[in-house]
Parts: C-alpha cells; sequence; structure tokens
C-alpha cells in the first residue's frame, strides 16, 4: 500500500499532524520548523509525481488513470481507497501542495494558538489531497468532507471581522451543497452496475459500465452538480464566498480559494459530466445560465465594493463562474481552459489573499477608501499586487490569459445562437475586470497616501517575499510556456469527451 | 535568413526590462540609463540589418521576380486551442512589417536617448527605463505577428506598458486616472477585436496572416454566406477586429484616452502615443487589407470612421491650450487621415482603372513620415516644457530667441505635417489625397480641408509658442536649450523629416509587394493641397505671429463654439456620464445591492427561519416530568382508544 | 360472599389515576414521589389479582409482586435520599426550582 506514491500524499499531511502533535505550543520554531520541511516535502512530491507522470505518458502508457492501487476498506457496500491520477489531478496536485507551501509562509506569524492552526490547516491539506487522489466516490466524498470541517474551526476562532457569522454561513452552506452530493453520490451507487451487478464505487468501472437510465441521470445530474457547484460558488449559491473569504486568515483564504473552491469544478467534471453524461448533454444549458450569469454578476459586484477581501471574493465567484461555464461547454478545448483557469485562478486568488493578509496586517484595515499610495510605501508588495492584479485581468504572459482565451475559443466552437450569446457575454467579463482590478490598483497603490501613519510602515520580510515569489512564479510559467499543461490535460480529457459524444 | 536576428530583436528588449525592472532597485540611474540605451541601441542596429536584408538583398525568400514575399522567419507552437486552431509565436518579414521595425527601433532609440536628458532628476528613473523595454518588446513583437492571435497578444501587452508609462507619475492623482482610462478604453476596444478574432478564427480555423490575406476568397467562402443581423458574418468579424484598431489608434469615439495620456512623460508621448502604439490600429487595418477588400462594407465603415475623426481632432486642436494636447489631437486627425487612406484603397477597378494599391500605400508612407515628423514635434515640446515648467502656451511665447535649436526642429516639424514642399509630409499626404480623389472627390476634398485645418492649428501653435509675446516670468527664470542629449534626438528627426519624402518609398511597401513608381500629380492634386496649407498657415501668420486682439475677437463672435471645441465637445462629459452614473451608480450598484439584500438574505433567512422554528418547538422539550407524562397519558389513551374504535 | 374480580381492580384503577394526577399536579418532590408509588402499588395489585383469579395454579404474580415491593423499597430509598440531598443544597423540594442542569 504505501509502495504508491499516490497514498504519501495523504500520509505526509498524517505525520505533519503528528509531528506537530508532538511540539509544544509556545515552541513557534518547532511548529513552523515541521510545517516547513513537511509542505516542502509534499511541493517536491508533486513536482516528482509530475516528471514521473509525463515520462509514463511520454512512453506511450495510454491508460486512463496511472498509479492506480485499491485497497478494500469496506467490504458490504464494497466501498475502497482507490487511487490513480490522470494529467488533470496530477496538476491539481501540484497547485495544492505550491499554495500549502506559500500559505504555511504567509501564515509564519499567525496567533493565537499556532500549534492548533497548524493542525487545522494540516487536516484541511489531508482532505484536499485525498480528494484529488481518489478514484473512489466514496472516499471523494469523504475527502471533501474533512476538507470542509476545519474550515469552520479556522474561520471561527483565527477569522476576523463577523468571523462566527461567517464561519457558520460558509459551513452550512457548504454542508447543504453536500447534502445533495450525498443523495447524487447515493443514487449513482445503487445504479452502478446493470442489473444484479457488484455495485461498485469506482469511478472508471462506473463510467465503464454506462448503466444509468436517462431519466435518473437528469436528476443525479442535478444534485452532483449543484453539490459541487455550491463549492464552486455558482450563482445564486455563492453568498458564502464574500463572507467566508472576508472573515478568513490569510492562509485558509489562499486555500480555500486557491484549492477548495477547485474541488468543486474538478467534481463537476469528473463525477458530474463523466459519470451522466447524457443529462450533461441535456442539462448542460440551465446551468451555462447560471454561470454565464454568475461570471458577469460578481464582475459588477466586484466593481463597487470596498473591502479588497470582498473586491476579490466576487471576482471569484466570476472567475469560478468561468471554470463551471468552460466545463458545460463540453468540449476538449474549453475543458482544458476550465482546467487552466482552475490553476490560474487558484495561484492568482492565492496571491491576492497572501498580498492582502499581509497588506492588512500592517495597515489593520482591508477598506480601499482609507489607504492611498502604499506603491510608495511597500513597492514590493505593490508591484507583486499589480502582478496578481493583471494576472487576473488576463494579461499576456501571465497564466489569466491563457486560461480565459482558452475558454472562450473553446466556448465559441459551439456554433448555435444560444451559447453565442453567453460566450460573448462572458468576453465582456474581461473588460469589466479590468475596471475593477484598475479601480483596487489605482486606489490602494498610486496616488498620493490617505493615512499619514502607513508612511512609517515597512515593506514585506524575507519570508512573505518567499510566499509570494512562489506564486508569482507559478504563475508567469503558465503564462509564458501553456502548451505542455494545456497538451497534458487536453490527453486527460480524452476519456471524458468520448463518454460525451457516446450519447449523443 | 538566419533566425538568431530576429530573436534578438526580440530577446534583447525584454532582457533589458527584466534586469531594469529586477534589478533596477540596486543599480545606479547611469548605469541603468546607459543600459537601456546601449540594448535599444543594439536592438535598433539589428532591426536596421535585417530591414534592410529584406529590402535590399534580393534573397529568393524575400522578393521573387521584383515582387516581394512574406517570410516567416521562425513560427513556434505557444499554444495549441485545436487541432487546428494553433497559437504560434514567430517573426514574420514583409514589406510593412520590416518598415515598422525601422520605424519602431528608430524613435525609440531617440526617445531613449532623449529621457536621458529629460527624465534625469525624476525618481523611479530605472523603472521608466525598464518599461520602455516592455514597450519596445511589445510593440516589435505585434509588428512582427505572423498571426491575428500573436498580434492580439501583445496588442494587450503594448496596452499594458502604455499604462504603466501613462502612469508613470503615479503620485498624481490626474496620471493616475489618465492610465486607468487609457487601459479601461483600449480594453473595451479589445473586446471587439477579440470577438472579431473569435468569428474569424471559427470559419477560417487559422490565426495566420500569410494563410488569410493569401487567399481572401477562401476566407470569404468558408464563411459560406453567413449572416448575422443582415450583415454578413465576415463584415461583422472584420469591423469588430477594426474596433480594436479604433481603440488604440484613438478614433471617434473611443478617442477619450489619449488627449489624457498626455499625463505621461512627453517622451513617452512621442514614443506611444504619437509614433507607434497609436498607429496599430493603422497597421492592423494594413495587416489585414486583402481580407478587407473582399468585403467591401468593413472597408467603407474604416473610411467613414476615419473622415469622421480626422475632422473632429482638427477642430478641437484649434481650441487647446495645452501644447501636448494640441499635438495629440493633430495625431488622433493624422491617424484618421491614414485611416481614410487605406480605406480608400479599394481593391476594385473604378472605371477599368485599378487603383487599389495607391491608398495603401500612401496610408504606410504617411505612416513612416508622421511618425518621424510627430515624435519630432513631441521631443520638441518637451524640450520646452523642460524649459518653462508648463504645458501651456500662455506661460510661453516669444521663445525662438531662448531656444533656437528647438525653434528650428518645431518649425521644421511643423512645416512638415502642414505639407509644405519639400518637406517629407508633402510627399506622403500627396499620395494620400491622390487616392482620395481616385476614390471619390467627396473624400479628396473633405481630407484637403482638414489638411488645411492642420496646417493652421499647427501654425497656431508654433506662433503662440515662439512669436507672440515674449512672457513675463522669463526675466526670473530664463529658459534655454535643452542639454545634448535631448538636442542630438531633435536635430536628427529634424533632418528625417526634411528628408524623407524624397524616397521612392512605392519601391519598398505596397500592399502586394509589386513595386509601385510615385508619380506627383501636381496639377490635380499638389498644387491645390499646397495652396490650402499655405492659406491654413497665412491666416494663422495673420492671427498669431504678433500679439493682437484678433483671435479674442474671433472667440467672442461665437464663443459656445470655441467653449464646446475646447472642451472637446463634451465626449469626456458623456462618457463620465454612462461610466459613473450608469454603469456604476446604476448597474453596479443595484447588482450588489441585489446580492446583499436579496440572494444573502434568502440564504439567511434559510437559517432564521430553521432558527425560529426550532425556538418555537424547544418548549415541548421542557426537561419537565410531569409535562412528559402528562402527553404520554393523553396519548396512551388516545392510542387506546383507537385501538379500541378499531376492535369493534 | 364471593367477591368478583371487579371489586379488586376498580380500586386499583382509582389508585392508578389518583397517582397519575398526583405525579402530573404536584410540585413538591415528596408528593411526587408518594404519587409514584401509588402507582406502582395499583399495579401490584393487579398483578396479584389476576394471579388469583386467572392462573390460580401458578405462583408467579405473587412472586413477581413481592419482587417489584422489594425493588421499589429500595428505589424509593436512593429517591429519598437523592431528595434529602437536593433539600440541602437549594433549601426547598419543588420541582420548578430545580432547573441547574436544564440548558
Amino acid at each position: 500500500m504505501f509502495g504508491n506514491i499516490l497514498i504519501w500524499f495523504v500520509v505526509i499531511p498524517v505525520i505533519m499532524m503528528a509531528g506537530l502533535g508532538l511540539c509544544r505550543n509556545s515552541s513557534m520554531n518547532a511548529i513552523r520548523s515541521v510545517m516547513v520541511v513537511c509542505s516542502t516535502v509534499l511541493l517536491g512530491l508533486s513536482i516528482w509525481l509530475c516528471c514521473d507522470f509525463l515520462s509514463l505518458r511520454a512512453a506511450g502508457v495510454d491508460d486512463e488513470m496511472l498509479f492506480t492501487g485499491s485497497w478494500m476498506w469496506y467490504a458490504p457496500l464494497n466501498i475502497h481507497l482507490a487511487v490513480g491520477v490522470d494529467g488533470i489531478s496530477v496538476l491539481m496536485l501540484m497547485l495544492s501542495s505550491v499554495i500549502v507551501f506559500a500559505g504555511t509562509f504567509a501564515s509564519w506569524k499567525i496567533s493565537p494558538l499556532p500549534k492548533n492552526f497548524f493542525l487545522w490547516f494540516a487536516l484541511l491539506s489531508t482532505g484536499v489531497f485525498g480528494f484529488f487522489i481518489s478514484i473512489d466516490i466514496f472516499t471523494m466524498f469523504m475527502f471533501y468532507e474533512v476538507a470542509l470541517i476545519p474550515m469552520y474551526l479556522l474561520i471561527g476562532v483565527w477569522g476576523t471581522g463577523r468571523k462566527e457569522y461567517s464561519a457558520m454561513k460558509l459551513t452550512l452552506m457548504l454542508m447543504g451543497g453536500s447534502a445533495f452530493l450525498m443523495l447524487g453520490l447515493l443514487g449513482i451507487y445503487w445504479h452502478s452496475a446493470p442489473e444484479g451487478g457488484q455495485l461498485t464505487w469506482n469511478i472508471l468501472e462506473i463510467s465503464h459500465n454506462a448503466s444509468i437510465d436517462p431519466d435518473w441521470q437528469k436528476m443525479l445530474f442535478c444534485f452532483t452538480f449543484v453539490g459541487f457547484g455550491v463549492l464552486g460558488a455558482m450563482f445564486p449559491f455563492h453568498t458564502w464566498s464574500p463572507d467566508g473569504h472576508a472573515c478568513a486568515p490569510t492562509a485558509v483564504s489562499m486555500l480555500h480559494a486557491g484549492v477548495l473552491m477547485k474541488l468543486g469544478g474538478y467534481g463537476c467534471f469528473r463525477i458530474a459530466i463523466f459519470l451522466l453524461p447524457q443529462a450533461a448533454n441535456e442539462l448542460a444549458w440551465i446551468f451555462i445560465i447560471l454561470t454565464g450569469i454568475s461570471i458577469v454578476y460578481g464582475a459588477f459586484s466586484a466593481c463597487v465594493q470596498t473591502d479588497l477581501k470582498y473586491i476579490n471574493a466576487y471576482s471569484s465567484v466570476s472567475h469560478c463562474g468561468m471554470v463551471l461555464f468552460a466545463i458545460l461547454m463540453l468540449n476538449t478545448t474549453a475543458m482544458t481552459g476550465a482546467i487552466l483557469q482552475m490553476l490560474s485562478h487558484g495561484l492568482m486568488t492565492a496571491l491576492f489573499f497572501a498580498l492582502i493578509g499581509m497588506i492588512y496586517g500592517r495597515t489593520h484595515t482591508r477598506d480601499i477608501r482609507q489607504m492611498g499610495g502604499l506603491m510608495r510605501i511597500m513597492p514590493y508588495l505593490g508591484v507583486c499586487y499589480m502582478i496578481a492584479g493583471f494576472a487576473s485581468l488576463g494579461l499576456p504572459g501571465l497564466s489569466g490569459f491563457v486560461a480565459e482565451m482558452t475558454i472562450f475559443f473553446g466556448s465559441f466552437q459551439d456554433a448555435d445562437t444560444f451559447h453565442r450569446i453567453f460566450v460573448i457575454a462572458a468576453t465582456c467579463s474581461i473588460v469589466i475586470t479590468a475596471v475593477y482590478i484598475l479601480r483596487v490598483v489605482g486606489k490602494l497603490l498610486l496616488g498620493p497616501v490617505q493615512d499619514k501613519h502607513h508612511l512609517e510602515l515597512t515593506d514585506a520580510t524575507w519570508f512573505e517575499r518567499l510566499a509570494t515569489v512562489t506564486l508569482i512564479v507559478c504563475i508567469a510559467g503558465i503564462g509564458c510556456f501553456p502548451n505542455w499543461i494545456n497538451e497534458t490535460i487536453q490527453f486527460s480529457f480524452k476519456p471524458i469527451i468520448a463518454a460525451i459524444q457516446g450519447v449523443i | 535568413m538566419d533566425i538568431t536576428l530576429p530573436i534578438l530583436i526580440l530577446a534583447i528588449p525584454i532582457t533589458m526590462f527584466l534586469v531594469l525592472g529586477i534589478g533596477g532597485v540596486k543599480m545606479s540611474r547611469k548605469l541603468a540609463g546607459i543600459l537601456g540605451i546601449c540594448g535599444l541601441g543594439t536592438t535598433a542596429v539589428l532591426a536596421y540589418i535585417v530591414a534592410l536584408t529584406y529590402y535590399f538583398s534580393g534573397d529568393a525568400n524575400f522578393i521573387i521576380d521584383g515582387v516581394r514575399q512574406q517570410y516567416q522567419v521562425f513560427d513556434v507552437t505557444w499554444l495549441a486551442f485545436t487541432q487546428r486552431l494553433v497559437v504560434n509565436i514567430g517573426f514574420l518579414l514583409d514589406p510593412i512589417s520590416a518598415l515598422m521595425l525601422i520605424v519602431i527601433t528608430t524613435i525609440s532609440f531617440m526617445v531613449h536617448l532623449y529621457s536621458w536628458g529629460y527624465m534625469e532628476h525624476e525618481p523611479g528613473f530605472q523603472r521608466y527605463y525598464a518599461f520602455l523595454s516592455l514597450f519596445t518588446f511589445s510593440m516589435l513583437g505585434l509588428v512582427v505577428a505572423t498571426n491575428i492571435f500573436q498580434m492580439y497578444i501583445f496588442w494587450e501587452l503594448v496596452g499594458v506598458s502604455s499604462y504603466l508609462l501613462i502612469g508613470f507619475f503615479y503620485k498624481l492623482p490626474s496620471a493616475v486616472s489618465a492610465s486607468k482610462k487609457a487601459f479601461i478604453v483600449t480594453r473595451f476596444a479589445d473586446l471587439g477585436f477579440l470577438i472579431g478574432i473569435l468569428i474569424l478564427s471559427y470559419y477560417t480555423e487559422t490565426f495566420n496572416f500569410v494563410a488569410m490575406t493569401n487567399n481572401p476568397a477562401a476566407v470569404l467562402q468558408e464563411f459560406g454566406g453567413a449572416t448575422f443581423m443582415g450583415a454578413s458574418l465576415l463584415t461583422w468579424a472584420m469591423v469588430l477586429i477594426f474596433t480594436g484598431g479604433m481603440g488604440k489608434s484613438a478614433m471617434l469615439p473611443l478617442h477619450i484616452w489619449l488627449p489624457d495620456a498626455m499625463e505621461g512623460p512627453t517622451p513617452v508621448s512621442a514614443l506611444i502615443h504619437a509614433a507607434t502604439m497609436v498607429v496599430a490600429g493603422v497597421y492592423l487595418v494594413a495587416r489585414m487589407f486583402p481580407v478587407y477588400c473582399v468585403v467591401d462594407a468593413s472597408l467603407t465603415f474604416v473610411c467613414y470612421v476615419g473622415a469622421a475623426t480626422a475632422f473632429y481632432a482638427a477642430v478641437v486642436a484649434c481650441a487647446q491650450i495645452d501644447i501636448k494636447r494640441v499635438l495629440a489631437f493633430s495625431t488622433i486627425s493624422q491617424i484618421a487621415f491614414m485611416m481614410v487612406s487605406l480605406g480608400c484603397a479599394y481593391d476594385l477597378p473604378i472605371e477599368g482603372v485599378h487603383y487599389s494599391g495607391l491608398g495603401y500605400m500612401a496610408g504606410m508612407f504617411h505612416l513612416f513620415t508622421h511618425a518621424m515628423f510627430k515624435a519630432l514635434l513631441f521631443l520638441g515640446a518637451g524640450a520646452l516644457i523642460h524649459a518653462v515648467h508648463s504645458n501651456n502656451y500662455t506661460a510661453m511665447g516669444g521663445l525662438r530667441k531662448y531656444m533656437p535649436i528647438t525653434h528650428w526642429t518645431f518649425l521644421i516639424g511643423c512645416l512638415a505635417i502642414a505639407g509644405i514642399w519639400p518637406f517629407a509630409g508633402f510627399f506622403s499626404k500627396d499620395e494620400m489625397l491622390a487616392a482620395m480623389f481616385n476614390r471619390h472627390w467627396f473624400w479628396g476634398a473633405w481630407m484637403m480641408m482638414v489638411a488645411g485645418l492642420t496646417a493652421f492649428y499647427m501654425f497656431r501653435l508654433y506662433f503662440l509658442v515662439f512669436w507672440w509675446e515674449e512672457n513675463p516670468h522669463y526675466k526670473e527664470h530664463k529658459p534655454h536649450d535643452a542639454p545634448w542629449q535631448m538636442s542630438v534626438p531633435l536635430i536628427i528627426l529634424a533632418a528625417v523629416s526634411f528628408c524623407c519624402g524624397w524616397i521612392d518609398f512605392g519601391q519598398f511597401v505596397t500592399w502586394n509587394g509589386v513595386p509601385y513608381h510615385i508619380h506627383i500629380e501636381w496639377v490635380k492634386v499638389a498644387i491645390p493641397s499646397l495652396i490650402v496649407a499655405i492659406c491654413g498657415i497665412a491666416l494663422a501668420t495673420k492671427m498669431y505671429m504678433k500679439k493682437n486682439d484678433l483671435p479674442t475677437k474671433v472667440k467672442d463672435f461665437w464663443p459656445t463654439l470655441w467653449e464646446a471645441a475646447h472642451r472637446r465637445f463634451y465626449w469626456d462629459e458623456i462618457y463620465m456620464f454612462i461610466t459613473h452614473k450608469i454603469i456604476f451608480g446604476i448597474i453596479c450598484k443595484s447588482i450588489a445591492w441585489f446580492d446583499r439584500h436579496v440572494i444573502d438574505a434568502t440564504m439567511d433567512a434559510f437559517a432564521t427561519i430553521t432558527q425560529k422554528a426550532s425556538y418555537a418547538i424547544r418548549g415541548m422539550q421542557s426537561g419537565s416530568i410531569q409535562a412528559y407524562v402528562l402527553w404520554y397519558f393523553f396519548g396512551a389513551i388516545i392510542l387506546a382508544a383507537i385501538t379500541w374504535l378499531c376492535l369493534i | 360472599m364471593d367477591l368478583s374480580m371487579l371489586w379488586y381492580l376498580v380500586p386499583s384503577v382509582i389508585m392508578l389515576v389518583c397517582g397519575i394526577y398526583g405525579f402530573i399536579t404536584r410540585k413538591n418532590l415528596i408528593a411526587i414521589l408518594i404519587s409514584l408509588e401509588l402507582m406502582l402499588n395499583s399495579a401490584d395489585l393487579n398483578f396479584v389479582v389476576f394471579n388469583r383469579y386467572l392462573f390460580p395454579g401458578s405462583m408467579d404474580g405473587m412472586v413477581f409482586t413481592l419482587f417489584a415491593i422489594a425493588i421499589a423499597a429500595a428505589e424509593t430509598a436512593i429517591a429519598i435520599a437523592i431528595i434529602i440531598n437536593i433539600y440541602r443544597s437549594i433549601g426547598n423540594t419543588d420541582i420548578t426550582e430545580i432547573n441547574k442542569l436544564k440548558y
């Protein structure tokens, strides 16, 4: 079992928790060392996995999933701990480990109760990694829940502002989503094999059996898509996002917007579309409308917010809407764009939230009306914020551009008027995004200094620089050399596209 | 051709950007300046080598039987959307890209040199050079694009460099808002460009320029007569792509950002907002020209937009006080001139004569000469501003004695733009007007009137700055000519503006590569246009050479018109109203309100209802055993009664 | 006189109802305990009566009653002990006052 590299993605966070458990609450250095060592190992592991994966693919191994393994967990219900990755999961694992790594440095000086904070943080990452390596929908769901619960405490205890309310709201809405999801998953399980066959939770087997009849598919598709859509901040189930993000501590915002919201998008295509292709074809239009609204609506809402984190949260609604929107276009290019957008948005929002945390830590306000001219005072953070902003508004050379363009060009492949209208509406978001990003940059970083006390503030420390540089390098890397990622993703979409085309 | 040089042309500026951008903080100003200038100097030399090789080597890749060819030096895959729709990054050499290589590197080098003097005392000197390098890189990438998507990529990058440079003095709120405005307006235009590319590439399944322009008929065929709202889809695509050009080239109604962009440092205005970036729209139309030719509606659209803009901008330029604004509107007007010229270069025989290439060649010719003399004028304006520390001509006047070099070079620039023989502008403007007259007499006459206005407002500016009346402030602070770093570029550009009209341009740049021999039609075009220009100059001389009250009288004759022209016919106010009042005030605010008070409130309501309901039934769980027993007792009785009733 | 079963059962029912009534309405713990004992005793009485009249051959009901009385005695002892403790700690035995462990 431990010979499988994927298991280590779950084992290392568990070791991390054990290590943290041994530390005393007061010895900050010990806690930090455990976190740094483990998150570096995770990062290294994910890079190694990626190289290994690419070399296997290059060697012509074209199985749907590589590094598969399956261990019986609960025989009466045929639940396995089944793992396996394709190109998309590998990229998602890399994204997660990068963000965990950056998040560790971004919460270098967390207080109070640093040990407990990192314990919950590690549990959260266990859930995230576990979700991406699973190919058994039950274990997937379990890890999903593992990732959700720590969020409540992380926001409720270490948050700012109306933290109890926000933590409760976030948890309840996401739990509501997972209630739908559970229904959908159970439905899939009970129809997972032809009459009399052995029921299974394994994604590959279910898609292979293709035994769910169309009427059931429709119902289950709605359940699963809405279930994951809540986490993907789909309109009108997005309202946890502004409050939740605004109150969460830096690293949690980073991990949540950066990775956890991606769980939604990932689940949508991995389960809702892959396993229920017929319903996806028939019902996609409903969700295209909703996600199309998300894109424009989120962008417009972001234009008038005054709290930095709210702006970013609404911008996430818009960008994540783009992810789901592209997935629903059901063609390779658009779906590839969706994955690129997940990566891009993950890195970029993580960077945004990290920077906002750093700025907030200095100025003790997130209200853009009370700040101004910070570029002069903290040039490093200012430049990073601008880079994040440019990535968000789709500047070529940074990841956002590649993702958005792939989405637009992919979505435009559907030649009917309905799709066209929504694609063009979605493209309008690039202008609105520019408006709210430049508005923030103009008010926050440029212009005269608003508050004389801010003149005494300092620029970034080494650990803050490390966190931001890691993310910026990834953003620019994707933006400048997108094609290898693009090819990896496109290859991974083959079975899903085949499933969709098989039912038309 | 070896690919090393083309790669270096792109690689040096971007390397300079990274070096100066990341390491600039630790560098001395001098080192940063030298690095920037040397880097760009090298790039310029390489670009010249490449361009001249292209024009003169006679290599079979570049010219076959006297016809200039399009040659892709390299073209590598950057991103593959689908099997066929692949974005490449490449380097295309053809007459216009070679021309642009020369224009961009020349002006950029002049500006780099000039800035060394002009920006000497500004904080953020290193950052300034970094941004200039970034801009040069993006602009070079734009012109050598092998495909429309590469062009779009660099199109966005020049937009950002322009944003960064306009907002260079980021502590000034006006600079910040000007940069924001420039970016957002051009972004809005780019949206049209993007949608245009989406439509075009969907049907043609390629981004490549060579593939599209070599066989425009096939493009038309691939669209297969698809229509949308009465017009063919290809027309829509081409018009939308032109929208992108309208944004970058500041055509009506997307021109509003350019005058404000003058908040940036003056050398930047010379480089970006006069000579290079703003002609990107013209370049785009020229690049896609064969495709525009097969859909005449879109080319006619270009023509109308250009004509309206040219006139509008010329009128507004007559009523500005800020010298940079005058130059900005003049730029808008001149670019519109090129647009009309392209729009008139319509590829259909008119009365049996094939006039197709003339307007194209003339437009490109004017692009070239205009870049030179407009950069000269802007740099001259920079020298003036440097000397008197104000942008307004009210702070100037009578400067010819104090700043002789600036005066003479500025005069050459004015003569060139007014189109006086033998200065550069005369030749290019003559060819453009000839092309317009060939198309229809209306376009020729209309644009000749604009040319007259151009002569008038340029000399109005010239006289108000250098003649009129000496400003009393000179006694306290005597203005003087600029240092050599600034004077040298002025002199070089003046020399170029003086003589570059004599180049037999038709030998180098034509729409199909076949050389075209320029001959000046003295009687039909040249002499009338000269007369118009001289009339304009004479009027300006009468009004502004010596201080008199004629201008005031003219102003008072129709004050509302003057006020309207001075306020640029209220376009900014209209935009302000739409963006702030309607988009921000109504749309955004109401959506934000809706989100908080409807969507979020609904979600909260679920929670509240659940909570209220549980409070309401909480009393039943009182914990009092007596109450439970009572409930139990009645329950038992009821059950018993039911059982009994059922039994009997 | 040969008494029928009814002569025993009716008082038993009356006792039970009195017990229930007392249990529900009394506020004093001692009174509640007494009501409880009443209910218990009415049940015991029924056991004995049914045993005597319906199954005269066996002794199950009798034995069970004795067992219940013994248990009830133990239970009462514990209840009284608790009541005394409550009385000591809060000064009375009114059940409306005893809500410290609630909520």
